[in-house]
């Protein structure tokens, strides 16, 4: 077998990007994406495709990049993913189709992710085609949720033909796309232009239309046909230790929004304001606890770190952007978890009192269940510290939902093909499985329209 | 999608009333929940109580007190310009029921939030006793419409240019002390105030609401700055409240909580203001020259 070197991806160098917020990965050159490419063997019995959620073709997206047909090669993806700009920079490959790149067993597998974002950019800079839509169907569906399984959801109803009407809390669409994951990672130009595509459709937005408030699901139910619910799972958990409500103790969520959606590292020019700590602890292990430091510093703050309970092995965030986060000077607290927050007489922040822990016997999940070294308290001094450990779906939309049913973690039960308790009601992303990714909320927005589609006949 | 002011005017020096044309707002609106707007693209998510709302003409009233960068950019705005974002109703409407006696509490701005509860409370068939209080006369709002719709008004003013001179707790305090039976006091102003409503409140057996105005982002629950201590337990005032056991409440911890952007607003007050007396003006198109 040939043996064949991956294309790397350009990037900021990392003591440059640590003070802007600009994006991080370049993304391929042309040059580059066609030899990334060339090193696809094609397979006749393609395993990678098998480790994507949404079944793309990706021997034939790649075979057309070799021919430098990428008009041919997104085409070929939007057949089954209708965000791909998207996916191509946020998706976890290295768990999913590149997982099972026959490659990865002697060097390291084709960079599908790579190459799905350099087609899907190919075709943003050119403009994206005029949409092809059904025949008006007359029929009205109600959107509720603008994440990428709303999106994906309103997209697909709408080619169908169908009147949609997209409802939304925040300001703008997008959901975690526009307020959690940073610029630097997913620039909020690209979510905006697959916002605008949605609107090219003829999906009638609502921003600012919190269901459960303005209107319920038993409203919604007389004035549309049939109802889509992708509402995600946006609602913060805190650990329920003593000082968690002192001042300089934010949420994830709203850190991440104030920066993102508020663009607080814009402020004064931006109207709405962000502490700037100087050591900063964040609480958590995933991909939020790598956005929320990696703001922090961007910020400005001297030192930011990660404090996780398992160790480097365990941490739950793409190795990418764990990667990215060392090279930027993140610090890592591995194997520690904070007892309690400390504050001054002002009810400030100084810091968080922390125990080193220890892995044992594995848990339920697999994972080596940690356990308190006792003696080992211990504090670290924080002006500011973020809690990111993780959301739950946000009970508001229960509100005025008669029959709605709902599994004791709060999450909307559906059955395969998406649809609730209540006929023509069909759910799906986070609200449905709790925090996931991107990939498998866009799918599960896929699956219930075209349920959706099949209900009204 | 933008929102028409339909009305807008200086009730007494700082606070204004402002019309927005709103109509699944206002059709949705109960008594004691706020709306969250934004005035432009760069603007800051502010919420503001619902002060009254018209269904059959589709519009929601808000009344503001001119405190730094926001509702002062507010304040410039007139008839010709538009709000960017208005969402609501938002927050748990008050639970209006047939009690009795009902007190009612407003302390400077805050009587406008008072207000249609006094509606409502009265609309239940309550007797409805409203205490409404001002710095001095010339900044007490809405006195004509809290007599319009309370059985007894009592006035009182720190300087005591009109009514009694002191604090709405004084009255509070009298009531409380004299033969009325009073079967629930909601109290709607500064934290101050509200504080100390709940200290009068606390040898009586009285159930006792304030309603709660921490630092709010989004409004639904999905950031949790706006958390309050209630009883020792931690809430989201947004959906959770913004009403809640006047008893309960951590009300040192929620004052401190207010002051966390004290110097980041000073410096966007000071920039603004250095914006809008510059020759180009700040672009925003308010009618500050
Ligand atoms: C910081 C962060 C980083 C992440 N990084 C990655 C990553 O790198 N890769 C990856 O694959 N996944 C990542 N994820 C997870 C991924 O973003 C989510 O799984 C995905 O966005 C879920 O999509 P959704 O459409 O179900 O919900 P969301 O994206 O949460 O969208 C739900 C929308 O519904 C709106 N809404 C909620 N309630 C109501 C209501 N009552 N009325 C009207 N509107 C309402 C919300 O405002 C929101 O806009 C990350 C998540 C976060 C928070
Ligand atoms: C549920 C609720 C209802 C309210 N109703 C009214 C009302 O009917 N009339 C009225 O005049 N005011 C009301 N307020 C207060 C009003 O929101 C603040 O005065 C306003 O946000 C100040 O913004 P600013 O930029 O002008 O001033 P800033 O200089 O930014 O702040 C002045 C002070 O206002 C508070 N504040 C700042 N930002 C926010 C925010 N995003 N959310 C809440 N408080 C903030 C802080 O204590 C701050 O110190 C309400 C607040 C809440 C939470
Ligand atoms: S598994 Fe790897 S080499 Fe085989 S078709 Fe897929 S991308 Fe190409
Ligand atoms: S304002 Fe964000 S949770 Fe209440």
């Amino acid at each position: 077998m040939h043996m064949s070197v991956r294309q790397p991806m350009p990037a900021q160098p990392a003591d440059v990007r640590a003070h802007n917020f600009k994006e991080v990965a370049l993304g391929y050159t042309q040059k580059q994406a066609v030899a990334e490419a060339e090193r696809c063997i094609e397979c006749e019995n393609p395993q990678c495709v098998k480790g994507c959620p949404v079944n793309i073709d990706i021997p034939a997206f790649i075979k057309s990049m070799k021919a430098s047909d990428f008009d041919g090669a997104i085409d070929k993806i939007k057949e089954t993913n209708s965000l791909p700009a998207v996916c191509g920079r946020v998706c976890p490959q290295e768990t999913q189709c590149e997982m099972y790149c026959i490659l990865g067993k002697k060097e390291e597998p084709v960079a599908i992710g790579r190459l799905e974002r350099f087609c899907a950019d190919h075709e943003l800079e050119k403009g994206v085609k005029a949409p092809q839509r059904a025949p008006s169907t007359g029929k009205r569906v109600a959107v509720v949720g603008s994440g990428p399984a709303g999106l994906s959801a309103a997209s697909d109803l709408a080619k169908a033909g169908h009147e949609v009407t997209m409802f939304e809390a925040l300001h703008a669409a997008g959901g975690v796309l526009i307020y959690g994951i940073p610029e630097f990672r997913l620039p909020k130009d690209i979510v905006q232009k697959e916002v605008d595509y949605i609107g090219q459709l003829g999906v009638n937005m609502k921003p600012g239309y919190v269901i459960g408030r303005i209107k319920t699901i038993d409203e919604l139910k007389n004035e549309f046909d049939a109802i889509f619910l992708g509402t995600g799972a946006g609602l913060p958990n805190f650990m329920g230790i003593d000082g968690e409500n002192l001042n300089g103790v934010y949420s994830a969520n709203e850190f991440l929004t104030r920066v993102n959606l508020m663009k607080a590292y814009q402020f004064p020019e931006y109207d709405t304001p962000i502490k700037i700590g100087k050591h900063v602890i964040v609480v958590g292990g995933g991909n939020v606890a790598m956005d929320a430091a990696r703001c922090a510093l961007r910020l400005g703050a001297d030192e930011v770190s990660i404090v996780y309970r398992r160790s480097d092995e365990e941490l739950p965030a793409r190795r990418e952007e764990i990667e990215h986060a060392k090279e930027e000077g993140i610090v890592f607290r591995l194997l520690t978890n904070p007892v309690k927050i400390l504050g001054d007489e002002n009810l400030m922040v100084t810091g968080a009192e922390c125990v080193k822990m220890e892995l044992g016997e594995p848990d339920d999940s697999g994972r080596r269940r940690p356990q308190v070294i006792e003696g080992s308290e211990h504090v670290v001094d924080a002006d500011i510290v973020i809690m990111a450990i993780g959301t739950s779906p946000n009970p508001l939309i229960f509100e005025g939902a008669e029959g709605l049913e709902s599994s004791k973690w709060g999450t909307i039960i559906v059955d395969e093909a998406g649809m609730t308790s209540i006929n023509g009601v069909c759910a799906g992303g986070d609200i449905v499985t709790g925090a996931a990714t991107v990939i498998s909320a866009m799918g599960a927005g896929k699956l219930a329209a075209s349920t959706i589609n099949e209900y009204l006949g | 999608m933008t929102y028409n002011i339909l009305e807008k005017y200086e009730m007494v020096p700082t606070v204004h009333l402002m019309k927005i044309q709103a109509p699944d707002v206002a059709k949705a609106a109960k008594a004691g929940q706020f709306i969250i707007l934004r005035i432009d693209e760069n603007g800051e998510r502010i919420p503001l109580t619902i002060a009254d709302f018209n269904v059959d003409e589709g519009y929601v009233t808000i009344i503001f007190q001119e405190m730094g960068k926001t509702t002062k950019q507010l304040a410039k705005l007139t008839t010709d310009d538009k709000l960017q974002d208005f969402v609501g109703p938002l927050g748990q409407p008050s639970k209006i029921e047939k009690l009795g006696t009902v007190v009612l509490v407003g302390g400077g701005v805050g009587v406008a939030p008072i207000y249609p509860q006094a509606k409502a409370y009265r609309e239940a068939g309550n007797k409805v006793i409203s205490i409404i209080g001002a710095r001095s006369e010339d900044l007490l709002i809405l006195e004509d419409k809290m007599r319009a719709e309370s059985d007894e008004v009592y006035i009182t003013t720190d300087d005591g240019s009109k009514g009694h001179h002191g604090f709405v707790t004084d009255i509070v305090l009298n009531l409380l002390e004299g033969n009325e039976a009073v079967d629930r006091i909601v109290a709607i102003g500064p934290p101050i105030m509200m504080r100390a409503v709940a200290g009068v409140v606390e040898p009586f057996d009285v159930e006792t609401l304030v309603s709660l105005n921490p630092v709010m982002v989004d409004g639904t629950g999905m950031c949790g700055g706006c958390r309050v201590l209630i009883d020792g337990e931690t809430k989201f005032a947004c959906v959770d409240g913004p009403e809640f056991d006047a008893r309960k409440v951590d009300f040192n911890l929620m004052m401190s909580r207010l002051g966390l952007y004290r110097p980041e607003e000073a410096e966007a007050i000071e920039t603004y203001e250095k914006e809008c007396e510059s020759e180009t003006g700040c672009g925003s198109g308010c009618t500050c020259q």
